[in-house]
């Protein structure tokens, strides 16, 4: 099962929980197995054409996986999965 | 070589092989030393870009008094800006978050910026909050808005691309920090037409506490200059790197002589990552400013744990 964390903003429509073991061999399988359990979530991370919603961000161990195969990246049992919302970075 | 002012030192930063930190043989680094620039770090290209742009759209007019400008930032293009102002007579105002290391806000004050906190929980989506607001309230400041402002990556095509290119003409892989995405944007652009096969890779600081104080999706923020750059379709890869890998590379840049501030710790530890996925190739990272600003977090001298549980509510990036 791949470990998924979840941000404060998003924890309320996934039942309170900061993360979750889920099943899924994809990025959108993953997704669509925590939106089956708690259905809030879904309309929290994907636009209605079933994409990315665009202040979400979702990393495969560390990496942005809109420069992977997006949705289609595939899991592995053991991976990190993080989603987090997109912020201004700080270095300037 | 003889100069009449410090602004004609800014840019044209030298280029150092640090290939004694490439895990692969067959991969060689360079890094770009903005350190190097006067006001100490990469920042004081754009800073200079967006004013002269400001000055030549008429926004600014040089030698009229009591021009104010405001600006969010958590430091170097804050301390960019301030240098800039300071020589031309410009009045200055940053909104900076308050849990910046303490030179940021000395250095910001030597140059003569006002500086106008705002809270540290909230990180750079705060501070930005708050230039806008303010901004808006006073509509005879002017606000160059570097996340938005087509001078910042402009500054980066202009300058920073082509002297990488020119150094370095057989880069394979570029690899920057994502803050506003200026550099990202600007050198990206640039070294793509020059060879579309180059590689970019953006580094991010993890987002830490700061996103935590998010109420909802819709404060999330992308930089305008990420988006009218068609940000997504320019990069490669983008990969986060922590705190810890980020000291333990800001350590290990002092093995090639290389003293640099934490977020280019980040993006070293990325050139790393970059070096070890793929077979051959010549990677060219951002060295963004000196280690000098960071002296009071300890980074270099502290137990790393204890640095990095510090890092985890600083922003550094």
């Amino acid at each position: 099962m791949a470990h998924v964390r979840l941000p404060t903003v998003l924890r309320p429509s996934a039942g309170g929980n900061s993360s979750l073991e889920v099943n899924g061999e994809s990025i959108r399988e993953i997704l669509e197995a925590i939106s089956s359990k708690y259905p809030q979530f879904v309309s929290q991370v994907l636009t209605e054409d079933g994409e990315l919603h665009k202040f979400v961000n979702v990393y495969l161990n560390d990496d942005d996986v809109r420069y992977l195969e997006k949705l289609e990246t595939k899991v592995g049992t053991d991976d990190r999965i993080s989603i987090l919302p997109a912020v201004a970075g700080g270095m300037e | 070589m003889l100069h009449s002012s410090i602004l004609e030192l800014v840019g044209d930063t030298p280029m150092v092989d640090v290939s004694n930190l490439s895990p692969n043989p067959k991969v060689k680094i360079y890094a770009k030393l903005e350190g190097q620039n006067p006001g100490g770090s990469i920042k004081d290209r754009i800073a200079l870009n967006m004013i002269e742009e400001a000055e030549r759209d008429g926004i600014l007019k040089p030698g009229v008094p009591e021009q104010v400008l405001i600006e969010p930032s958590s430091g170097n293009t804050g301390i960019g800006l301030a240098l800039v102002c300071r020589l031309k007579g410009y009045r200055l105002k940053i909104v900076l978050p308050s849990n910046v290391s303490i030179e940021r806000k000395q250095l910001l004050q030597i140059w003569g910026a006002e500086i106008i906190e705002s809270p540290g929980s909230e990180g750079s989506n705060g501070a930005v909050r708050l230039a806008m607001k303010l901004a808006s309230e006073n509509s005879s400041w002017v606000f160059l808005y570097q996340y938005a402002n087509p001078a910042n990556p402009m500054a980066h095509y202009q300058s920073t691309g082509p002297e990488i290119f020119r150094d370095v003409p057989d880069i394979t892989h570029f690899v920057a920090g994502l803050g506003t995405a200026g550099t990202l944007m600007g050198v990206g652009r640039f070294l793509k037409e020059r060879n579309p096969q180059i590689q970019l890779w953006a580094i991010e600081p993890p987002s830490g506490e700061m996103v935590d104080g998010l109420r909802s999706l819709d404060d999330g923020y992308i930089p305008p200059v990420f988006t009218d750059n068609h940000g997504a379709e320019l990069l490669d890869r983008k990969i986060v790197v922590g705190p810890k890998e980020s000291i333990v590379w800001t350590r290990r840049l002092l093995e090639v002589g290389v003293f640099a501030g934490i977020s280019s710790g980040a993006i070293m530890a990325g050139a790393v990552r970059c070096a070890s996925t793929i077979d051959e190739g010549v990677i060219v990272t951002v060295v963004c400013d000196g280690g000098w600003k960071y002296l009071s977090t300890q980074a270099w001298t502290a137990d790393v744990d204890e640095v990095v549980e510090k890092a985890k509510s600083t922003i550094y990036f």
